[in-house]
This record gives C-alpha cells, structure tokens and sequence, in this order.
C-alpha cells in the first residue's frame, strides 16, 4: 500500500515508523531540515514542499496513493490537503484537525472537504481521559464499533449489591450482556447460573449507558462513585475533556489562571463550575475542598507543570491523577513518581490513525487479563457459520468459550439473544476464551 | 466661544413629521364610526385630521432628505410619542363634552391612550355625555400605541428601512430588537401581523359569545372597543365599570388574552408558524406563566377566606368560581399593565391590595405591549444575584449569566441594574412630587393613592389601588401640575426612560 503524509512533526514521525516496514511511505513537510532528519533515520521517502499544492502532491504520487494521512499543525492545511488529493486520486483520506467544530461541520456532512475520516486531536485526548475516569472502579474500558458498544471489566466488592447473586439476577438491563468472570486464576464463561462472589472480576459488553448505569450500580452506595473531578488547565483538551464530562452527566470544576481565557469556557460550559485561580496556591485548594476529589487532571501546557500539580493533589489525598503529558519520554516516569495515568495526545492519534492501515479497517481487538481473554470486532460474512442462524443453534457449532456480546446492524445496537438470527453485514462484539481464540476465527 | 448643536434637529423634526401625516389617517376610524351613527362629532376628527395632517407636512418641509443617524433617533421617538398625545387630545377638546375638554385633561387622556396606560380624568364615561366616535378614538389611541407607533411606520413607510432598527429600538419595550428576518420592515410587518391576528381572533371570539346569548352587553360596538384595548394592555373601556358590565364567561375569555398580550409577540409570531416548542422552552415565557399562576392561586385563596362581599357581584368569600375569577382577572390586568377591572378591588382586604401592587412592579415580557419593569430585567437580575450569592462563597468561580442558554454580556446586565435603579428611583420620586403637591393643594390622599399615582402611570398600569386612584375611581381630582407631572411619566415610562431622559442632557445636545 502506498501512503502518503503530509506533515513530518510528532504525528506524521509517529505514524510513518509505524508503516514503514510493510507499505510504501512518502512524508512530505515544508521544513527542510525535518526532510533531510526523515531521509536518514526512517526507511521512507521524505519530500520538501508544501502539501496544499498540487503540484507537490503529484510529485509524491498521490494519484497512485491509497492512502492520504494529512497531519500538519494546521487544521486548515489538512483538510485542504485532503480536498486537493481528492481530485487527483481515489485515495482514501484521513486528516487530523484540533478544532473540534470542524470535526462537527465534517460529521454532520459526511464527506465533507473531500475529509473520509477526521481525527480530531485533542479531542480524541479528551475521550481517552473521560473513557479512563468515568466508571468507577473499572480494570479496564474499550469501545467497538465506532463507540456504539463498551467493554469494560469491573471487580466485585463484597459490599457491592451484586455481590453473591447469579448472574441472572443482576442482569436487569436491556442493552448488556454478561461475557466472562475471572476469579482468582480461573477463567469462567458466563452463564444465567453463575454466581458472582466477591473480588471476581466481570466482564460486561453493551451500550455505553447500560455499562455506565451497570457500573454505578455495582459499586456500594456508600462510596463517593467518583463524582468529584476537578480539571487543572483550560487548555484545548482541559475544555474539551469538560465538556465530555458534562456530557456524561457530570458536573465538573475547571481551574484556569487566566481570567479572558477561564470567561472564555465558562461561557461555552453550562454545567462546569469554572474557577480562575493558580491551581497551585494551596489556601484557594484549600477552600475549595479540592483535596476532597476523586479525581484531579491536570492538562496545563506543560508538562512539568502537570507534574506539579498532580504530586500536589497526590499529597492533599485526591484519589486519583491523570497527566496529560506531550513528551513521551516522560509518562513512564511520571506513572513512576506518583501520577497514576498519563495520557499522551500524539500517541492516541497516531494510534487511531494507523488502524485505519490496518488490512481491514474494522476489526478490533481488546485483551483481558494478560491475553487469557480477547474482546474481538469483526464484520459477519456469508460463509461464517452465524449468518443466518438463530444464536442458540450457532453456538452449537462453534467450541466453548465464546460469548457473543453485541451485535451492530446499520449502525443500530441489537442486545444478542438466544432467537436473534445474526445476518451477513453485521458487526459483532464477541468475547472469547484465549485458548479457543483460533478455532472461534476459523468458524466466523 | 459658542458651540455647535450636534443633533440633527431639522432632520428629526421632518420625520417626526412624516409620522404624524401618516398617525393622521388613524382618524379615518372614529370619523366612520360618526357617519355609522350619525353624529355631530363628525366635523370634529375631519378638522383633527386636517390639523395634524397639515402640521405634520409642514414639519416634513424642514428637511427635503432626512438622514436622521442614532442620535436623533431618541428624539424622533420621543418628539412623535408627544406629538402624538398632542394631536390625539385634539378632538376631546373639539367636542367640549365633560371633564377632558379641559385641555391638560384632554392631553392627560390622549397620553393615557397612547402609552397604554388606561388611567383616566373622565367623570362620567358614558354615551350620555360623549359620543359613540370619541370613545372609539380613545379605544382606538390605546392599539395604535400598543405595537408602537414607529413599529408601525417602519412596517408602513419604505423610507424608514434605514435607521429603522434604531428607532425600533428606541421605542420597544425591552433590550434590544430581535430580528426576525433580514429587512427590518418585514420583522415590524410580521409584528403587527401577529398582533393584528391575535386583535381579530380576540373581537371574533367577544362577538361570537354575544351572539351565542352568553355575554348580552357585548354588541359588535363593544367588541371592537375592547379589542382595541386589551391586546395592547391599555385598560380603557366605554363602560364606566370597566369588565364588571360583562358576563362571567366575558371576563373568564378576557383573561387569557390579557396574559398573551403580555408575552413577547416574536414568540407568537413562531406559534402562529407553527412552532410552538419556543414559546415553551423561553426562560422569560416560563417565568411569566409562574408568576402569574403562583400569584393567581395566592391570590385565590386569601379571597377565598376572606369575607369579602359586594352589592353588584355578591358573596366573594367561601366561592371558589368567583374568587379565582376576581384573581386571576386582576392579576393577569395588573401583572403586565393592562389595568382592566372586574370589580372595585379597592374594596379588598389588605394582603390581596398588597398582592396587586406586588404584581404592578413585574411587568410584561420584552417585546410584548405590557408595561414596567419587564419580567425579562427581573429574571436576569435574580439570575445575577445568584450568581453574587455563589461567588461569594467561591470568589475564583467565574459564572456567565445565561439566558435561555445563551450568555448575556455583562454590559446588558449593569444596563439593567441602571434601568431597575433609575425606575425606583423615578418611582420614589414621583410619589414624593404628588405628596407635596397634594399638601399645596389641602387635598387629603390616602399613601396608597400616592404610591399608585406614581407607579400606575409610571408603569403605564392605569388604576391604582387607592379610592381616587382605584378602578372606579379617576385621576380627575389631583392638581393640574400633578396632571401634567403624570402625563411625563407616562411618556417616560412607555419609552422606557432612556429616550426621553437623554433629551434633558447637556451631553446630548453639545458633546
């Protein structure tokens, strides 16, 4: 496959180490001493120009590119990028943009600026941060299925309501469905019948409000369910990451020094209570009871200063700190010196980026537990042993140890269960047993 | 050195009196009303339009082209609401009949109209004394000034579409102009087209229910009359006891109407089209309807355990029809200033006299034809002053004001903090005025006359609560100078103070 980058920083570097040993990859950036860099310590073509002209893109052969991953530090370049590209050659286009309202006008008219798929950086941040943080005592989240389905994996407290009930019992919920249990070494497959005790860990596959709702029913009342966040920086992603979390129900508080830019998001932000204040003065954390959080997120420019902060609320005794952290080099030891996540924003997009490089686009894959369990997506097609069968008589033919989780027909959920007929064209969610793993490929 | 008058006064006089050559066609309706019934007062509206007609092209010869900028839109505004006081009061001096031929009367009732307010000098408001087309032209005063004169002109006149959002602006109640299309003529067309609909849906409906047997004084005549009044909330109605002459069933239609005209009229505009889901989801809107059923059902109750009992209307107290009835008809009348009445209620109890003014000082919605402070003002000062109570327990908290989502700039709400003050403390004022003028005279006024005089013109509401200020009551009796210091405040107070009070600055006319 032949791909083309535009834009030669952190992303663009990112995504073509990634490619580069399987695909044919041309890098094009205007700065020429970034071109001359990627000439000797990557394996790919590097070319100086500017992406937005056509003549530079023909020159990088686009016409004959499948793939065109535009990734400058300028939203406007990348789209036009795009646009351009596409009145050459049928390639597949991806840009990456920072502004979020450009992602919604290119939602809202799909294919849009000639724009086949957008990234929206700081964005994509934010949802990685809120994805961590909004279900109380997770392991471990993932999304599938363009974020229709959830995966998430939760311990079982002995005070949590569930606690001692068959799995029958606490299911009362439409849109989610039980796939597998580990206890201690064990690895049990979920069944109406099964008991679920105290400190195993479930796995639930559904719609995101049922994961949500299931989550918060788990935990004991009596524990704060992580409701108090406090977001340190108005940033880009400190906004947005806000405004994910209203849109989760939440009612979070952001701190920003700077009194223009603090009116700024307090008027974009209904649900937020913004407060414009130097996230380090300890009488004003004080007051404000930040030591009570469940949660601090710093997302200052800077990552020292995350550091900092996030080691200040450690030692107040916030429950739980994320950094957001441009370096890469840092997070380990960040995670080391006491932050307990540390999100990194070019990672994310160049992870998101080059699943799209990947043989089919869809597919994707979440491992539980040390691989002793894998969460898989893929599309049902008309040889699979599923197509056109009711569930209960598919699974005759497939070996033990496979849940099917949910099902995904035109972008609409469907909670799988023993009448459902799975039809060709549908993407499933199914949870299956490591040992089973290549078996269970075979016959879907 | 002598300084340069920086206002275009020529130019804004020749608008003004283009306004007034086109108000003069108004007098088109009493002058049919007169050959309908074949009265003398005829020769008085022709010679009325003649006059006004014949001043107002005079005016328009000062300035060939006028190009009148901001600045003179206030005093056009302010200049046409006089003038057209002036003019309407014309044929109540003409016809010479009862206590408004006194000229100050005359232009005290011409002023009422216009602005709405509803407060009158008459003695006797029957057909005994005044013709059939002099009450139709008061009844009639009060709908053109309900939408506004200018928002009529710039719906009418082609030459107004520039400045003509100013001058809109100057005149509507409430902050701002809300654009409803691109050409502001078109938005001051759709607005007399919503107003016009609700007005004919309104005497449909009043003649339908005469027809039908259930409201016997309510002729055609009177339909017409009362259609003209009520939708801009004026008040005036040619039955001396007001809505007490018609049926229950009358007063009990009357009172939603009342209530709508108090609603800002680009909501109904979306209704009429078929969108009712704004109206519902308006912070204002919501708020309106709150106050007013809360009061109503407050209301209600302390009638209903009252003793009250009256001669005309019979036993109140231990009713439930009628107490909600009395209720929600005074407080619907007197929440957004239409000022109508279906019993003397200066013969309430103290904590339902106290409800009433309580309701004076809310007002209509923004942009509707209701007077006073304008639910709107209050609900972003109660929005701010959470927000004051919230910082003070967080002093980094930065908390925007919004309304119906959106953000309100701080400017618009320290403009109406300033408007809120300056209204008490015109308010205050006048109060203090009417006192001392009342003493220089040895009349003996009760405090609720005093404090109703001043807020019921003020706030272009009409009745008062007091016994000369009440529904049965009539302004006749103050003095000439409070006569003429009320005819100010209605005027202040229908253009929302500003564009007449910047008049009397030195600022205005040098700087």
């Amino acid at each position: 496959m032949r791909v083309v980058i535009v834009g030669a920083g952190e992303v663009g570097r990112a995504i073509a180490h990634n490619l580069e040993e399987a695909h044919d990859v041309v890098v094009i950036d205007r700065d020429s001493t970034l071109v001359e860099d990627l000439t000797y310590s990557l394996d790919v073509l590097a070319l100086q120009g500017d992406g937005t002209e056509r003549e530079t893109l023909e020159e990088a052969g686009v016409d004959r590119a499948d793939l065109v991953i535009a990734c400058t530090d300028h939203d406007e370049a990348n789209v036009v990028v795009c646009g351009t590209a596409k009145t050459i050659s049928d390639a597949f286009t991806i840009a990456r943009v920072r502004q979020r309202t450009l992602l919604e006008t290119w939602e809202g008219s799909q294919g849009a600026f000639g724009v086949d798929f957008m990234v929206c950086t700081d964005l994509l941040t934010a949802r990685a941060i809120t994805r961590i943080t909004d279900l109380p005592a997770t392991q471990d989240v993932d999304t599938f299925v363009g974020g229709l389905v959830r995966m998430a994996e939760f311990e079982i407290d002995a005070e949590s309501p569930v606690a001692g009930s068959t799995v029958h019992e606490a299911d009362q919920y439409d849109s989610l469905t039980f796939a597998g249990v580990f206890r201690g070494e064990e690895m049990i497959v979920a069944t109406g019948d099964t008991v679920l005790q105290p400190g195993d860990r479930v796995v639930v596959i559904g719609s995101a409000s049922a994961v949500t709702e299931f989550a918060r029913d788990i935990v004991p009342a009596t524990a704060d369910n992580g409701n108090e966040i406090v977001i340190v920086g108005a940033s880009e992603i400190g906004f947005q990451a806000a405004r994910e979390f209203e849109e989760h129900g939440y009612q979070p508080r952001l701190i920003e020094q700077d009194s223009d830019r603090a009116r700024t998001v307090a008027e974009k932000l209904p649900n937020t209570m913004v407060l414009e204040s130097d996230a380090t003065d300890v009488e004003f954390l004080a007051r404000e009871h930040i030591d009570e959080a469940d949660l601090v997120i710093s997302a200052l420019d800077g990552d020292e200063k995350n550091l900092l902060v996030s080691l200040l609320a450690r030692r107040l005794g916030v429950g739980r700190t994320v950094a957001v952290i441009e370096n890469l080099e840092y997070a380990e030891l960040f995670e080391t010196v006491g932050v307990d996540v540390a999100i990194n924003p070019r990672e994310e997009t160049a992870e998101e980026i080059v699943r799209f490089t990947r043989a089919d686009h869809t597919e994707k894959v979440a491992m539980l537990e040390h691989d002793r369990a894998e969460v898989i997506e893929f599309e049902v097609h008309n040889e699979s042993v599923l197509a056109g069968t009711p569930i209960v008589e598919a699974v005759t033919d497939l070996p033990d140890g496979v849940v099917i989780g949910a099902i995904s027909r035109r972008g609409k959920l469907i909670t799988p269960r023993g009448g459902t007929v799975v039809q060709p064209g549908d993407h499933i969610v199914v949870f299956v047993d490591a040992a089973v793993l290549e078996d269970v490929i075979e016959a879907i | 050195m002598r300084r340069h008058l920086h206002v275009d006064w020529r130019a804004g006089l020749s608008l003004v009196g283009t306004l007034l050559a086109l108000l003069s066609l108004a007098f088109v309706v009493p002058i049919l009303v007169a050959l309908i019934y074949g009265e003398a007062d005829l020769w008085v509206f022709i010679s009325s339009m003649a006059v006004t007609a014949g001043f107002g092209l005079l005016l328009r010869q000062l300035d060939s082209e006028p190009n009148p900028g901001a600045r003179e839109a206030f005093l056009v505004v302010a200049l046409t609401w006089l003038f057209a006081a002036i003019f309407g009061a014309l044929p109540y001096i003409l016809a010479g009949n009862g206590a408004i031929a006194h000229p100050i009367n005359a232009l005290f009732e011409s002023m009422s109209g216009f602005t709405t307010t509803g407060a009158t000098v008459m003695d006797d408001i029957s057909f005994d004394t005044h013709s059939r087309s002099i009450m139709m032209w008061r009844q009639l005063t009060q709908w053109l000034g309900g939408m506004g004169i200018i928002v009529l002109a710039v719906a009418i006149l082609s030459q107004m579409a520039v400045g003509g959002a100013q001058l809109m602006e100057a005149e509507t109640p409430g902050p701002g102009v809300s654009k409803l299309t691109p050409h502001i003529a078109e938005t001051a067309r759709v607005l007399w087209i919503a107003y016009l609909a609700l007005t004919v849906i309104y005497m449909a409906l009043l003649y339908g229910l005469h027809l039908l047997g259930y409201a016997p004084n309510m002729d055609l005549y009177n339909a017409i009359a009362h259609g003209f009044t009520t939708l801009p909330t004026g008040g005036f109605s040619p039955e001396a006891r007001s809505m007490e002459a018609f049926s229950p069933i009358v007063q009990w239609l009357v009172i939603p109407f009342m209530f709508a005209a108090g609603v800002n009229f680009v909501l109904w505009w979306h209704v009429i089209s078929g969108d009712a889901r704004t109206l519902l989801r308006d912070n204002e809107f919501r708020l309106y309807l709150g106050a007013t059923s809360v009061l109503t059902i407050i209301t209600t109750v302390v009638l209903f355990v009252s003793a009250l009992e009256t001669p005309e209307t019979g036993q109140i107290g231990g009713n439930l029809e009628r107490s909600a009835r009395y209720a929600a008809f005074q407080i619907a009348s007197l929440i957004n200033s239409t000022g109508y009445a279906n019993m003397d209620f200066d013969a309430w109890s103290g904590p339902a006299k106290g409800l009433l003014l309580f309701a004076m000082f809310i007002g209509g919605s923004a942009g509707s034809t209701g007077g006073g402070i304008k639910i709107l003002r209050w609900l972003v000062i109660l929005k701010s002053l959470r927000r004051e109570m919230f910082t003070s327990i967080h002093p980094e908290a930065v908390r925007p004001v919004r309304m119906n989502g959106h953000v309100l700039d701080e400017d618009a709400i320290r403009g109406i903090y300033a408007f809120t003050l300056l209204y008490f403390v015109i308010f205050f004022v006048g109060v203090g005025l009417f006192a001392a003028d009342a003493a220089r005279v040895g009349l003996d006024l009760e405090l609720l006359d005093v404090i109703s005089a001043s807020i019921a013109t003020l706030g272009n509401i009409g009745p008062g609560l007091g016994e000369v200020t009440g529904p049965m009551g009539g302004y006749g009796e103050f003095p000439v100078t409070s006569k003429l210091l009320m005819i100010g405040l209605m005027w202040i107070g229908r253009l929302e103070l500003f564009p007449v009070l910047v008049l009397l600055t030195k600022a205005y006319w040098t700087d």
